[in-house]
Order: C-alpha cells, then sequence, then structure tokens
C-alpha cells in the first residue's frame, strides 16, 4: 500500500530500516485522515503569516516565513531543534514581547487583523490565542482555581464559574479523574493530568486558536496518546497548532504539517531557521516535495 | 573468571593519605579553632549576662521607668515601648516601600536601561553603608524640612531607610526563585503584568519576604547608633505615645545603664541584654520557621 510512494522517487531510501519508519508514519497518516473530512488542499486561515522575520537582538532566528493556519485544523510545526519552532509559536500571540530583544518583522495576522498593530492589546491577543507550554505548568492553587483563572483574570461575565470548571475539565478529559478533588493543589496530579489541567484552563477563557509548544515531551505514551486523542476532540471547536519533535505525533493528529529548518545565514554564519515545505499532513509524510524534508522523516537528519 | 573475581575484590582501602596528613590536620584545627571562639564569645556573653542580670530579670523590668535615684527599682518599661513603637512604624514604612520598589526592579524594569543598572549598582552598596550614616541621613534631611529629630517618627524613617536596602534585595531574591513558567502561564491567559504580580508572583514570593523582613527588622531593633545621633533621649519616665513623641529604645537605654558606675545600673543593663538577646533569637527562630515551612518547592 505505500510501498508505491517511495517507487516513484527519484530519491532511494536505500536502508530498510528507514523505509519502514517512513512507511509506519505513512500508514499513521492514513488512520488519521479516515476519520477526518476532506480537507482543501489550502486552508482557509485563521491566522496567517507573511515574510515573518523573528529576531532576538541582532539575531534573526525565524527567517522570512509564510503560511497560513487552518480553522478547525491542527497544524503541526516540525523540525530540528534549534530551527525556530517555539520562536515562531511565540510570535502567534504575543509571548515573545516578554523576552528582552525579541522582535518581529513581517505580517502576523488573526482574522486578517495584525496582531502587531500599533492599537492591538497583546492582553486580547492572548486572550483570543491561548498557549499551553512544554512542561505543565499548573499554579500552586486548588485544581478549581487554576481553572478559574483565566476567567478571574479577564473579568469575563460567567453565570456560574462551577458550571465553567466543570465544562472545561470536562472537554480537557479530566473531570472523572478530579472532581472529587477540585479543591486539592494541582501540584499533587501526575504530569499528564497537569498537562490537561493546563489545557482545561486554556479552553475556560474560550480562545479560537490554542497554541501548543511540545506539550507531550515532558510526559510518558499513554499520557501523551491521553493529550492526542484530546486534541483531535478539541479541533472540532479550536484552530490548534502544535510544535512537536515527535514526527509520530504529527502524523497522527495533524492536518496539515510545517517542516523547518536551520541554515547558516550566508553574511553572518549564524543559524536561521526557515520553512521547506508545509502541506497536509497525508502529503507532507509520504511525497514531501523537498528532499530536505524527506531526509528528515525518514529519519536521516536532524 | 578468576581475574573477574580479582578485580571485583580488588581493595578499596585507602591507598592516599586522604585529609590525614599534617597540613589538613593544622587547617581544620583552624577551622575549628576559629568556630569554637566565635561560639565561646557568645557564651561569654549570654553567661555572663545571665549572672549578672538574673536578679533584675523581673517585673520591675517590664512595669517601672528607669531611675536615676532608685537604680535597684530601675525598668526598661519606656524601652521595650519605645522599641515596639519604632520597629512598628519602621515595619510599616519600609516594607511596603521595598516590597513595591523590588517588584518594580524585577518586573518592570527593563534592565538594559542605564537608570535602572544604577539603581541596581546603588542598592547593593546601599546595603552596606554604616547605619549611622542613615542616622546622619535622617538628621540633615529632618532639619531641612523642620521634622523634630528626637521623636518617633524620626527615628523610624532612620531605621526604616537602614533597612530598605535590605527589604528590597531578599523581595527580589524571593521573586526570582518563582519559576518563570508561572509567570508565563498567568500571562498566556490573558492575565495582564499586574494582574500576574498580584496573583502568581507575590504570593509566592510571601515566605521569601518575610523571613528577609523579619531578619531586616531584628537588625533595625539592635541598633543604636542611627538613634544616638537622632537624639535618641537618655532618661525617658512616660510611655511614648505617638509619632511625635520622645521615646528610647533598648539599645539606648542598655547604652545608658552600662556606661553608668553604679552596679545596679549594670545588673539592669544585663537583664535588658537578656531581654534583647531573646527577642532577636525569637525573631530569628520564626523567620527561619516560616522559610522552612512556607518556602515553596517546585
Ligand atoms: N529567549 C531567547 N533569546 C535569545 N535567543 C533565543 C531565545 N530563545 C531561542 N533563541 C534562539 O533562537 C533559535 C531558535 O530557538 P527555538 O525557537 O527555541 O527553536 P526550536 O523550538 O525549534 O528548538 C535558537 O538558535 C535559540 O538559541
Ligand atoms: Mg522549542
Amino acid at each position: 500500500m505505500n510501498s508505491h510512494y517511495y517507487s516513484t522517487r527519484t530519491h532511494d531510501v536505500a536502508e530498510a530500516g528507514n523505509e519502514t519508519a517512513a512507511n509506519e508514519l505513512a500508514s499513521l497518516v492514513e488512520v488519521r485522515q479516515d476519520d477526518r473530512r476532506s480537507l482543501p488542499s489550502d486552508p482557509k486561515p485563521i491566522m496567517e503569516c507573511e515574510g515573518v522575520d523573528v529576531f532576538y537582538d541582532d539575531f534573526r532566528a525565524v527567517t522570512d516565513v509564510s503560511l497560513g493556519f487552518g480553522y478547525n485544523e491542527i497544524t503541526a510545526l516540525i523540525g530540528p531543534s534549534g530551527c525556530g519552532k517555539s520562536t515562531l509559536l511565540r510570535s502567534l500571540n504575543r509571548m515573545n514581547d516578554l523576552i528582552l530583544g525579541a522582535r518581529v518583522e513581517g505580517a502576523v495576522t488573526f482574522h486578517g487583523q495584525s496582531i502587531y498593530a500599533k492599537d492591538v492589546d497583546p492582553i486580547e491577543v492572548r486572550r483570543r490565542i491561548g498557549m499551553v507550554f512544554q512542561k505543565p505548568n499548573p499554579f500552586p492553587k486548588s485544581i478549581y482555581d487554576n481553572v478559574a483563572y483565566g476567567p478571574r483574570v479577564t473579568g469575563a461575565k460567567v453565570s456560574d464559574m462551577d458550571d465553567l470548571v466543570e465544562e472545561a475539565l470536562t472537554r480537557s478529559a479530566l473531570w472523572d479523574e478530579v472532581k472529587d478533588k477540585l479543591k486539592q493543589s494541582a501540584l499533587g496530579l501526575s504530569g499528564g493530568q497537569q498537562q490537561r489541567l493546563c489545557i482545561a484552563r486554556t479552553i475556560a477563557i474560550r480562545p479560537e486558536v490554542i497554541l501548543m509548544d511540545e506539550p507531550c515531551s515532558a510526559l510518558d505514551p499513554i499520557a501523551t496518546s491521553r493529550i492526542e486523542d484530546l486534541m483531535v476532540e478539541l479541533v472540532k471547536d479550536y484552530s490548534i497548532i502544535i510544535v512537536t519533535h515527535n514526527m509520530q505525533q504529527a502524523a497522527r493528529v495533524a492536518d496539515r504539517t510545517a517542516f523547518f529548518t536551520a541554515l547558516a545565514d550566508e553574511g553572518t554564519g549564524d543559524r536561521t531557521g526557515l520553512l521547506v515545505e508545509y502541506d497536509l499532513t497525508a502529503k507532507i509524510f509520504s511525497t514531501p516535495a523537498d528532499e530536505r524534508t524527506e531526509n528528515y522523516i525518514s529519519g536521516r537528519f536532524g | 573468571m578468576a581475574s573477574i573475581g580479582s578485580i571485583a575484590t580488588a581493595p578499596l582501602r585507602a591507598s592516599r593519605e586522604g585529609d590525614k596528613n599534617a597540613k589538613s590536620i593544622v587547617f581544620l584545627g583552624v577551622l575549628w579553632f576559629t568556630v569554637l571562639f566565635s561560639v565561646l564569645s557568645l557564651a561569654v556573653l549570654l553567661v555572663t549576662s545571665f549572672l549578672d542580670g538574673s536578679t533584675r530579670l523581673d517585673a520591675n523590668l517590664f512595669t517601672r521607668y528607669s531611675s536615676i535615684v532608685l537604680p535597684e527599682l530601675a525598668g526598661a518599661r519606656a524601652a521595650i515601648l519605645g522599641s515596639a513603637l519604632v520597629i512598628v512604624l519602621t515595619a510599616v514604612m519600609a516594607i511596603p516601600l521595598g516590597v513595591a520598589a523590588a517588584v518594580y526592579l524585577e518586573e518592570f524594569a527593563d534592565s538594559r536601561r542605564w537608570y535602572n543598572k544604577l539603581i541596581e549598582v546603588n542598592l547593593t552598596n546601599l546595603a552596606a553603608v554604616p547605619a549611622i550614616v542613615y542616622g546622619m541621613l535622617t538628621a540633615g534631611v529632618a532639619l531641612s524640612i523642620g521634622l523634630p529629630r528626637r521623636v518617633v517618627l524620626t527615628g523610624a524613617i532612620a531605621l526604616a531607610l537602614l533597612i530598605l536596602p535590605v527589604i528590597i534585595i531578599t523581595t527580589r531574591e524571593a521573586m526570582r526563585a518563582v519559576p518563570q513558567e508561572i509567570r508565563q502561564g498567568s500571562l498566556a491567559l490573558g492575565a495582564t503584568p499586574l494582574q500576574t504580580v498580584w496573583r502568581q508572583t507575590l504570593p509566592a514570593a510571601v515566605p521569601g519576604i518575610a523571613t528577609g523582613s523579619i531578619l531586616a527588622l531584628s537588625r533595625a531593633l539592635g541598633e543604636a547608633a542611627p538613634l544616638l545621633l537622632l537624639g535618641g533621649l537618655v532618661f525617658v519616665s512616660y510611655d511614648p505615645n505617638g509619632l511625635f513623641s520622645g521615646y528610647t529604645v533598648l539599645p539606648i537605654q542598655i547604652y545608658n545603664w552600662a556606661k553608668e558606675p553604679q552596679l545596679a545600673f549594670q545588673q539592669v543593663a544585663s537583664a535588658a541584654i537578656i531581654l534583647m538577646l531573646a527577642l532577636l533569637l525569637l525573631m530569628n527562630a520564626v523567620a527561619i520557621v516560616i522559610r522552612n515551612r512556607y518556602q515553596k518547592r517546585w
């Protein structure tokens, strides 16, 4: 079934091991696509990057990235470490405003409006575009207070906070495990539960986009698979952009995948991240257009 | 097999002398001596004070004013109340100011700006400035703005200035110990930087702030120099009753008694020293308990 991908390639995948790995990825993609609606070849974007450069002082970490993130789609950003995935992700909800010296050039738009325009409030941007971090970071408060935190600080009109907390925890598949200990400290939960709590906390402010930066990298395989199931569930209502170093994960959950790499800048010699290829996940993992993508997903690089 | 066995049983006995040579022993001896020296001096102070002062550690110490004519009945009532009032006032001024300054420097100041760098350098230096300088500063300022010198408020201002750098520095350290992920988590949920400080960083830093503040206040409690310079009164035979009341404090009272020739004054001075040491010990113990009990481990 998968072998024809490779037989048609000019670039031969020599090692049998790599071929098996690549076949596995391709089959994962098929499993995922089976239960998804068909996707247009170009995303209907909720967010877009147009010629985005991100700098840390004079160092250009990301160069000239243009892509659109689809409504109710999961977009995966993959690539070797240091290629600027986290940097790009942080620039999508202005979390990089918090890093001294960080600067974004080019256009990042949300519903067609630039999020870096002068009159845009970064606080409002973050309320609409939520973020889940690599390491679960629950507040040293009760489970309930963690979920209620967002609505409380944003001053959202909530008719019944208990209902909202229950809904957010239910949606993040945590309610059954914590419903009897809502008043207990969130720090007592397992890593996987903490990460789902962080997702619940994000959902509670009802963002439109959820950014996730390697949300499973600190978790065991079972906890990881629960979060992946959760993402597939959540994408019905949210648009999700996830950075992952785990290609199986991208293949399993993502509708579209963007592959980044780091290249040495001709002028300065600094390594800078750029977008190599962006396409439907099925395409990226079966018939990538760029040789570098192919090398990366077949495990020969990075 | 045999060789594996012999490797496994190769001797673990010391092949070198380790720390048992003459040089190390001398060095260790010096270390021990220094520890012993400081512990002994403290012990001597405690024991002699106790021997001299134990007869005067009674209710009179707390209820009676100092008296020139009746040294046998002299008490530290005015000094105890004066110390309490001055320290509370110092805390009320120094803690909010210090914490606010620390919050600004830690959470809002752009550390690349020259003026923030300047503040930074000054702060560390200020913490090392001798106490008497704060007395002189306060005296000078008081004079120029027409504030009376010998009153509770002026004394408390001097002590507040004295401990302000320490409070700022310890508060900053406590805030720095709060993981960045907590701030990011809060900001990513749409909290403003100020909300993040109020709801996350400051609460998490409270144990550290409390510990640092108590230690700073215990320093202020034992400090006589700046208050002497401001002319803290010698014989006070009334309770300080307000911000503009004359006052004395324990260290000044002790200083005054100790320089009198009469044995009875020496004894009551010793009793007051014991009282002050007990207070300082108590404050330090509370600080340690707070640190150990409430310190968040992330
Ligand atoms: N806060 C920062 N300050 C300066 N340089 C940074 C910062 N964060 C990341 N970088 C640099 O930017 C580049 C991209 O990093 P990052 O976005 O973390 O990559 P990835 O997430 O793909 O591993 C790296 O060279 C990294 O050293
Ligand atoms: Mg990263």
